[in-house]
Formats: structure tokens, C-alpha cells, sequence
């Protein structure tokens, strides 16, 4: 079972939440968690550990110069800039490239050729028994972060339990990670601010066919609105997390209320299970 | 010798546009023959790689010199490659009084 934990906005503590299911499930059989916030992996900050690398390549043109005729097709071609076509030869500006391909087709006398470009790596660790932490890193500057998510997404497999923690907001790069997921888990605060985002969040994974589920995150008691968002919407409340001192203290030094704070193991580990049971709804 | 300069409309009394890739026209005076060709910029609302592209059409239409406001670094780069120098309007108001200056070397070159 493959589940995304994703939040309309930034600052719900969305990756909080994942880092202590993350935990429960390590402690009880075993899990892939994948961090897909490739602009900004921040899981291994909670699970620290030796890690492996792969890079991330994409296809980008390199041209010829000996047979390049300076036509000029590939520059008007190319729709995102990447290549501007010079009297004396052709610039190519790899962080504006989509590898789209095009470029190679159009050349009339074959001056285009594709070469791997490194636009990030994946990286994989196992920081604790149970847990295979798996980290797509964009590098600074490149724009293809969904190609980094579905590699990394691929790195994670298709066995066992897998999660997903996206990165904040409703962009491409959260399309990109909910694709193929069995359900997505949607932190929000309780306060009524985020629920807009919230409702975009909703509707992606509705359009791309995933169940979803909301959890309540620095609770201060007074959710009516997210509650009766979630009933307006027909989402599950899978889990409310209170925003008291205990918490927060564990919350504040980076700890994990899973691992700090007794009773929250098991609470995290019957969210998974209430997530399930609303995936055998679904199928 | 072609100079392109940065428009928010056609001909010579154009009013000057500051932004470079994202400028509605692009009016080529040619110095020798005194005629001004406008040419409307299709990218004002492409996504994204303006700076490249509108170079590119600089060296389709053969400029060496652009007149604007201000450059991407994209753009910069393109520019720089393909020989072409870059001058800032300052307080000229329309392309000919832009072009005027420059003749005159009242403009301030920006690369
Ligand atoms: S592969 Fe596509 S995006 Fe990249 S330079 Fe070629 S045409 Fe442009
Ligand atoms: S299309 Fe091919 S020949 Fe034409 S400018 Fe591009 S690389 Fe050169």
C-alpha cells in the first residue's frame, strides 16, 4: 500500500506527520518512506544515517558543431529558450531545458544528439531497523523536480507499505507524487486560514482518482471548521493531534512524539490502520 | 547598423518598455537607411525562457545593438554570446529619442 502525506500549505507540519508514522511502522514490520519534497528533503533530518547515492539524469540535446548548418530550426523549435541560435554557433541553456526531445527531431542534417545530464541524485539509507528512508534531492537551480519524484518513487518500489511525504502547497511536483497512490493523507491545522488550500489539495487527489483523508495538526481544540470542512468534502478525520506542551517541547527539539511520548506509537500505527481500512472501502 | 529597441507599441514614436523579454514590440531602426521595422513579440506571455528567445529574434533580424530597460541573466548571456551590446534608455521616452541618444553616446551601456 502506497500512501501520499501531503498538506494544501506550507507549515502544517506535514512532515512531522510522516516522520512518526514513519517510526510506528518501523517498529511494527517495516517501511519505505520516501521523501519526495525534493526542493527541500528535510525526513533525514529526524533519521540521520549513512546513505547511498544515484544520480538523476536527464536527457539534453549536445550539438555537433561540424555538422550543425546554424539553420536556426532547433532555436525556434524549442518553446522554453534552451537553445538560441547564434551566427557562429548554437547556446544551450541546460537549466531551461524540459527534455522534451524535440530539438533532436527537428535538426534537418542530424547535429543533435542526447547526453544524461545530472539534475539531482537519490539517495537511500536505513537509519533504523524497519525504515528504508529514501531522498530525492533537487539540485539548486534545475526546474524538473517531477523527474527527481518519480525516480526517487521508483527507488522506494512497489512492495509493502510506502509513504510519501510530498511538498507543501498543490504545484506539480505533489501531481507528480500522488500519481499511483493508494491514498493520500491531508495535514491541516485547525485554524479556518489553510482551508482553502486544503480544498485545492482535496480536489487533486479527487482528480487523480486518490481517496483521501485529513489529519488535524497543532490542534487547539476548536476545529469546527476544519471538521466541518471534512463533512461538507465527505473526508474521513483519520487523526487530530493537540497542540499541548508536551508536544510541543518534543515538536520544538526536532524529537518525535511517536518515539518521546508514551501512547503515541500506538496512535500513529492505528492511523495506518484506519488509512487501510479506507483504502478496502475503496476497492 | 541595426538597433533594436524595447517597445510598448509600433513605429519610431513608440513609448520606450523597460522589460526586455517580455516587451509587446520590438522596433529595428536601421541607422543607414532611417527606416524603423516593428516586430510584435509573441512571447509576452510564454512561460518562461523569454530572455533566450528574444535574443534569438535580435539575431534574426541581424541587431547588434539593443536598447532597454533591464536584462534576465539568461538573456545576458545570449546577448553577450551572440555580440550584441547592451545600452539603458535612461529618460528617453519614445525609440527615436532612445536611438538619438545613442547616436549622441548619452546612453549607458548595461553589458
Ligand atoms: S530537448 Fe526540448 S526543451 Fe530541451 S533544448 Fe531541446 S527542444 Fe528545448
Ligand atoms: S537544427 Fe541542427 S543544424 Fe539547425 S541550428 Fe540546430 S543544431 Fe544546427
Amino acid at each position: 500500500m502506497k500512501i501520499v502525506v501531503a498538506s494544501g500549505k506550507g507549515g502544517t507540519g506535514k512532515t512531522t506527520v510522516s516522520a512518526n508514522l514513519a517510526y510506528a511502522l518501523a517498529r511494527r514490520g517495516g517501511v519505505t518512506l520516501v521523501d519526495c519534497d525534493v526542493e527541500e528533503p528535510n525526513l533525514h533530518l529526524f533519521f540521520p544515517g549513512e546513505s547511498e547515492k544515484k544520480g538523476v539524469p536527464v536527457p539534453v540535446p549536445a550539438i555537433d558543431s561540424e555538422r550543425c548548418t546554424l539553420c536556426g530550426e532547433c532555436g525556434h523549435f524549442c518553446r522554453y529558450g534552451a537553445l538560441t541560435v547564434l551566427k557562429d554557433r548554437v547556446l544551450f541553456f541546460s537549466e531551461l531545458c524540459h527534455s522534451c526531445g524535440g530539438c533532436t527531431l527537428v535538426c534537418p542534417v542530424d547535429a543533435i544528439t542526447e547526453v544524461g545530464r545530472e539534475i539531482g541524485v537519490v539517495t537511500t539509507s536505513h537509519p533504523l531497523p524497519g525504515l528504508t528512508l529514501i531522498s530525492g534531492v533537487m539540485y539548486e537551480g534545475e526546474v524538473l523536480a517531477p523527474k527527481v519524484i518519480a525516480d526517487a518513487k521508483e527507488e522506494g518500489g512497489d512492495e509493502g507499505r510506502v509513504i510519501y511525504d510530498a511538498s507543501p502547497g498543490v504545484a506539480c511536483p505533489v501531481i507528480e507524487t500522488l500519481e499511483g497512490a493508494d491514498f493520500c493523507i491531508l495535514v491541516t491545522e485547525s485554524t479556518p486560514f489553510g482551508l482553502h488550500d486544503l480544498d485545492l489539495a482535496v480536489r487533486a487527489a479527487a482528480a487523480l482518482g486518490v481517496a483521501a483523508g485529513v489529519v488535524i495538526n497543532r490542534s487547539d481544540g476548536e476545529d469546527d471548521a476544519a471538521v466541518t470542512f471534512c463533512q461538507e468534502h465527505d473526508l474521513p478525520v483519520l487523526m487530530t493531534i493537540p497542540f499541548d506542551r508536551e508536544v510541543a517541547a518534543v515538536q520544538n527539539r526536532g524529537g518525535l512524539i511517536a518515539r518521546d511520548l508514551p501512547r503515541w506509537e500506538e496512535r500513529f500505527a492505528e492511523l495506518w490502520d484506519e488509512v487501510a481500512r479506507h483504502c478496502e472501502v475503496k476497492v | 547598423m541595426i538597433v533594436c529597441i524595447t517597445a510598448k507599441g509600433e513605429g519610431a514614436e513608440a513609448t520606450v518598455e523597460p522589460r526586455f523579454g517580455r516587451a509587446p514590440y520590438f522596433v529595428f531602426a536601421d541607422t543607414e537607411a532611417g527606416t524603423f521595422v516593428s516586430v510584435k513579440n509573441e512571447l509576452v506571455d510564454a512561460a518562461g525562457g523569454v530572455g533566450p528567445r528574444s535574443a534569438q529574434v535580435l539575431v534574426d533580424h541581424s541587431a547588434t545593438v539593443l536598447i532597454t530597460g533591464q536584462l534576465g541573466g539568461n538573456a545576458a548571456t545570449a546577448l553577450k554570446a551572440a555580440g550584441i551590446k547592451v545600452y539603458s534608455f535612461g529618460d528617453a521616452a519614445t525609440a527615436t529619442q532612445a536611438l538619438e541618444k545613442y547616436t549622441q553616446g548619452g546612453l549607458s551601456e548595461i553589458l
